[in-house]
């Protein structure tokens, strides 16, 4: 492949943010070259092949899922801008899921693509709050959530004025807080009502084939439009001049100059490659504020179904009746965390994965594993693969038959592998608690997109490469 | 050009970058977002595709003579035949 020295944008990372800025550009003329460290395109949301098997990261459903027809929502707007049709990305609907607290998950609220079976579910367990929760959908449903300028709100204040049982509250935020939120706590109004709509509005699928359908879509379209892309080829600097970004210096210590910049690596991340000397990685400082999760994926050799687990989608489980969203004060919180079955999406008739797959996330302290020895982070693994498990399989049936029996493979990543992989600071999953939603950065030529934009998920990531695209580089004809 | 055949070649574009939308029975004199879901980001996008496909240029301040078909038509055509004619 030709490759050039100069480009009107150099995108830095082959995340979905990225790749999605850069078929924006690369489709209306514009010469652009995505810059990777990794060897593999996906970043946050990319898929890793171990053992003969291809594991997703990151991806447990595609949220924001609308039927064809519906109109007006984030998956239809991102199709449209990026001229994919509907039925490339082959999103096979959730059969359904369920918020579950208590400490066997007595309580629960299940939800599927269709609303009524939430707000049924409401009506059922919280019959004094129906008639709030249903003021709350109306206010989420008029909301202007996707201005870029809105001013700052508490989730927590707007949603109390509707809501008054604290339980029903933290059921509500749990899924949300857990599918797109980078603050303990609380989450920004906006913030929750774009997760709201994700989740509960709309609503999730998956390709069968898992995150990489969507990737090889995103990848083929960049390709088509005329964009280029570097693999291995990180950037360590970017090159300022009077208050302008020149272009970035690569890895390898290759000049590359450039009209603009965009930068899915984080907003500190960006300060950093903005040094005027490069900065070691180890040379962070840690501030912990970043949170971040463990996963385990265990492959099974039958249907989780098989195994007396029902058709789950996706289990939202927390031991107490208040639910705590803040970085643990262990190197995982073992109670809370969703579990995933990725084959229990409706694929068609007699059409199923061939294994089974169950994946259980939780929230883990970043520096709790980023100062362990490699004997000692084995060691740590191992011994939170069980915790995960156990603390998961309290909220499902026992299984039909001992799960040693019945696991083929199993495998982990905690906040080290993320930050390995991604280059995000602390394996920050949705980045840093204060967004920049206009994308600016102190130089007027260098934009963010991605986690620390503020459009969260895989959707919002897409979404945010888009709007940074149109809003800092075609919208100005430049 | 005429302002029909301008009209078709707006019409061409929505199709492709609205893939989704009817386009049969649009009303030529009425708001092109009171008849389907465009929002500014689609509005973006046909003035993009008019500059891509025809190297016509639509400053932000003439986005609103862009409204309907007819518009569009009154807007644009002078436009294009200025272009066919420097040749």
């Amino acid at each position: 492949m030709n490759q050039h020295s100069h480009y009107d944008v150099v995108i830095i990372g082959a995340g979905m943010s990225g790749l999605a800025a850069g078929i924006r550009l690369a489709h209306f003329g514009k010469r652009v070259c995505i810059f990777e460290r990794h060897n593999a395109v996906g970043g946050l949301n990319g898929f890793y092949s171990f053992d003969g098997r291809k594991y997703d990261v990151g991806l447990h459903a595609l949220t924001n899922y609308v039927r064809p027809g519906i109109k007006g929502t984030p998956l239809g707007k991102l199709l449209r801008q990026l001229r994919i049709e509907r039925d490339a990305f082959a999103l096979c609907e959730q059969k359904r899921s369920r918020i579950c607290f208590g400490p066997r998950g007595e309580l629960s609220l299940r939800f599927t693509n269709d609303f009524a079976v939430l707000e049924s579910d409401v009506a059922d367990r919280f019959p004094s709050e129906i008639d709030g929760f249903r003021r709350l959908v109306a206010r989420v449903k008029e909301f202007d959530d996707v201005s870029l300028n809105a001013t700052p709100v508490s989730a927590r204040v707007v949603v109390g004025g509707f809501l008054n049982d604290p339980v029903l509250v933290d059921m509500i935020f749990c899924p949300l807080m857990y599918y797109g939120s980078s603050s303990p706590g609380d989450m920004e109004f906006g913030q929750f009502v774009i997760m709201f709509k994700a989740l509960f509005l709309e609503g999730f699928a998956r390709p069968r084939e898992g995150v990489r359908v969507i990737l090889r879509v995103l990848l083929e379209k960049y390709r088509e439009a005329g964009g280029e892309r570097r693999m291995k080829c990180g950037v360590r600097r970017i090159t300022t001049d009077g208050g302008r970004a020149r272009g970035v210096e690569l890895d390898t210590g290759e000049v590359i100059t450039a009209d603009h910049v965009i930068s899915s690596a984080g907003s500190a991340e960006t300060d950093r490659l903005l040094a005027p000397a490069p900065i070691e990685r180890d040379a962070a400082p840690t501030t912990g504020e970043r949170l971040s999760f463990a996963e385990t994926i265990t492959i099974l050799d039958r249907d989780p179904a098989d195994l007396g687990w029902g058709e789950d989608t996706i289990v939202f489980f927390n031991e107490g009746f208040r639910f705590h969203y803040e970085r643990p004060a262990e190197r995982i919180d073992r109670r809370s965390g969703v579990i995933c079955f990725p084959n229990n999406f409706d694929y068609g008739p007699g059409v199923r994965l061939p294994e089974g797959i169950l994946r259980v996330t939780c929230l883990a302290d970043y520096r709790r594993w980023v100062s362990l020895s490699p004997d000692a982070y084995r060691g740590a693994k191992a011994e939170d693969y069980q915790a995960m498990q156990t603390s998961a399989l309290r909220f499902l049936p026992p299984p039909l038959e001992p799960l040693s029996r019945v696991t083929r493979a199993t495998d982990m990543f905690t906040p080290r592998t993320v930050e390995k992989y991604t280059g995000h600071l602390e394996g920050a999953i949705y980045g840093a608690p204060t967004k920049v939603r206009n994308g600016r950065t102190k130089i007027e030529n260098v934009y963010l997109c991605g986690t620390d934009q503020g459009f969260l998920g895989i959707i919002g990531a897409m979404l945010s490469g888009i709007s940074m695209a149109n809003f800092h580089v075609l919208s100005k004809g430049g | 050009m005429t302002k029909d055949e301008v009209k078709q070649v707006v019409l061409d574009i929505i199709a492709d970058i609205a893939p989704d939308e009817d386009l049969s029975n649009l009303k030529p004199d009425v708001r092109l977002r009171d008849q389907m879901q465009l929002d500014s980001m689609d509005f973006l996008d046909i003035v993009m595709e008019l500059r891509k496909r025809h190297g016509i240029e639509v400053p932000e301040a003439d986005y609103i003579q862009l409204a309907t078909l007819d518009s569009c038509g009154e807007y644009l055509t002078p436009k294009f035949n200025a272009l066919t004619s420097k040749g």
